[in-house]
């Protein structure tokens, strides 16, 4: 999926594609061959990248690492192998109408587990992005402001998620505040941090032409400052997502009565292993998907950076 | 207080105004007086500009040519109020910018910059980077705002590409499209800073008539800052030579070459003589830059 990824960034760049000029680079008003021309474009790359080695390099990668799960686990059993889930029976466990050990694909069990982590993770990322970004802005615009508080800002943020969990527990009460507040934690830092630097990469000389040009302070801030950190929030965000599920199922594992990390850890302690590794495979999936849609928003709302690679 | 009329510097008294295309009385003139800078890093006093004069009349196309490091942007960032200045004063029209009490001029629409690297904001369009100006200034509406900034991009060769993102557009593109941006504010200066330095020669000149064509259209007083001779003699309505560190006016010399140029121009015995008087004082004071070098590097 990555690699589709990757052809869809560089096929504008192939001197094969004939109508690119005309169409990457001339967004006129919306006219209805736009449309056509779009989907001509979209069915153009999808079958450059279908004909491309990257689908059949994806799948190989995929066919051995699953091969070599079959071949260690099931089939051989060498050394510590032996131990573990077996890719056949993860397989069928996940596919059962009635699974062995409760959960899978059919059951709503599986998917009360998802939701849970889901809008753990949505209700943290969303505080985190409502108050790390602005107060990342704020550090870069400020140098009183930072002055005044990046140092205790930088004493907060190198400690480990896990170290915060005990104070979390005491300080709420409910069992769903404490995962969701440190789920927030770790992505905050990374949002509020990766802000910062954004603002800090501006060019001056951005800064220097919009005062030139009559601008206040307050329209600087909005037409430089804040669209000038925007890939590095965005980075940032990218970045905050992956700390979120770590600590999230971190979170789960101590704290929770749901959700995914609590379901690898509760599988452990009553023995259901196939299902540890469908909890595993479930968090790899969501974890990908949760990072693709931070990218497709960021290049959404930068069509320029887009275009330029285009 | 009463403006130091008195007190401009000899050579621009001899240089007269004759040449200064025609502007509104009044309009855009830019008086320097005995501004110095010194910057204070790490406690060694360190002189920029050392008492410079200059007098800049309505619709004059000045440019200043000196070696490296001799504060022509330092010159130039005052005027524009990035820097402060240490003493002196600089005026335009009836307009204190900076002085005594007040050491570093607000930077505003006035004076627009154009800067040594392309300025212009990479995530707005080429439309939204010209209409900038009259709409922070809340000057015109949105849709006057277009209309105009269309206007002025047909006037300079840019229609077509309002819709384009300005890494989409050649180098020489760019630098039109910030000239362009600039003059929709109708500033009473334009202030370039070496607007062309890296590019090959070819699009230089390409640029240079370009250029002379879109200020013909404006009258609008320019500081041009370069350290390209053939570039300052043929745009120049006068060129001030500024000496090495610590940055003064040297001499100032009138371009009697008449308008509107072109590339012929640049085989004429006239330009050859008048290249061949600046080069001499460039070349006097990039030597002595270049030696006060190697004594700092002994």
């Amino acid at each position: 999926m990555a690699t589709q990824r990757a052809a869809a960034r560089t096929a504008p760049s192939s001197p094969a594609l004939p109508d690119d000029g005309s169409v990457g680079t001339q967004p006129g008003p919306a006219d209805p061959q736009e449309g056509a021309v779009k989907r001509e474009l979209f069915k153009y790359r999808l079958r450059k990248w279908l004909f491309s080695p990257r689908p059949f390099l994806m799948l190989i990668g995929f066919a051995a690492f699953l091969g070599g799960w079959y071949l260690l686990v099931d089939v051989l059993g060498v050394w510590r192998f032996g131990t573990l889930p077996g890719l056949v029976e993860v397989v069928t466990e996940w596919t059962a109408r009635e699974p062995a050990y409760g959960v899978s694909l059919f059951t709503s069990e599986y998917y009360t587990h998802i939701w849970v982590s889901l809008r753990r993770i949505l209700l943290a990322f969303f505080a985190a992005l409502a108050l790390g970004i602005p107060l990342g802005l704020f550090l870069g615009w400020s140098t009183r402001f930072r002055e005044f508080s990046f140092p205790v800002f930088e004493l907060f943020r190198p400690i480990p998620i896990l170290a915060w969990v005990p104070l979390a527990i005491i300080m709420f009460a409910s069992d769903e505040a404490p995962v969701i507040f440190l789920t927030f934690l770790a992505a905050f830092f990374a949002t509020a941090l990766n802000t910062l630097l954004g603002v800090q990469s501006i060019d001056r000389e951005y800064m220097r032409a919009a005062f030139c040009l009559g601008s206040s302070s307050r329209q600087v801030f909005r037409h430089v400052v804040v669209p000038g950190a925007l890939p590095f929030i965005f980075t940032g965000l990218q970045i905050a997502m992956g700390v979120a599920w770590f600590s999230l199922v971190a979170g789960e594992m101590v704290a929770g009565k749901f959700g995914l990390g609590y379901l690898i850890n509760s599988s452990y302690t009553t023995t259901r292993y196939p299902t540890i590794i469908i909890g595993m495979i479930t968090l790899g999936a969501i974890g990908f998907l949760s990072s693709a849609i931070i990218r497709l928003v960021g290049n959404r709302l930068m069509v320029y950076r887009a275009r330029a690679m285009a | 207080m009463a403006r130091p009329v008195a007190q401009a510097a000899a050579d621009e008294a001899r240089a007269g105004d004759g040449q200064a295309r025609p502007a509104e009385v009044g309009k855009g003139e830019l008086r320097v007086e005995h501004v110095s800078k010194v910057y204070d890093p790490e406690g060694a006093a360190f002189v920029a500009v050392d008492d410079a004069s200059m007098h800049i009349a309505p619709g004059e196309l000045r440019v200043i040519v000196g070696p490296s490091g001799c504060g022509k942007s330092t010159f130039l960032n005052a005027i524009a109020g990035f820097h402060s200045i240490s003493s002196g004063e600089i005026w335009l029209d009836d307009e204190l910018l900076c002085g005594p009490n007040k050491p570093q001029a607000k930077p505003g629409a006035d004076r627009v910059v154009v800067f040594q690297h392309n300025a212009l904001f990479p995530w707005k369009t080429v439309l939204d980077n010209v209409t900038y100006g009259p709409i922070v200034q809340e000057r015109l509406s949105k849709k006057e705002a277009r209309d105009l900034g269309r206007e002025r991009m047909e006037q300079a060769g840019l229609a077509g590409l309002e819709d384009r993102y300005p890494s989409e557009l050649s180098s020489g593109m760019q630098r039109r499209v910030e000239i362009v941006r600039a003059l929709v504010n109708d500033p009473k200066v334009l202030l370039l800073d070496e607007p062309f330095r890296g590019m090959d020669s070819l699009t230089k000149s390409v640029m240079h008539e370009s250029l002379l064509e879109i200020f013909d259209k404006n009258k609008v007083t320019v500081m041009f800052i370069t350290h390209d001779i053939d570039e300052a003699v043929f745009l120049g309505d006068k060129v001030s030579v500024m000496s090495t560190r610590p940055g003064r006016i040297k001499e100032t010399i009138e371009v009697d070459i008449p308008r509107p140029r072109d590339y012929r121009v640049l085989t004429s015995p006239r330009f050859r003589e008048l290249m061949a008087g600046i080069h001499g004082e460039v070349e006097i004071e990039a030597r002595k830059a270049f030696e006060a070098g190697e004594r700092e590097m002994a």
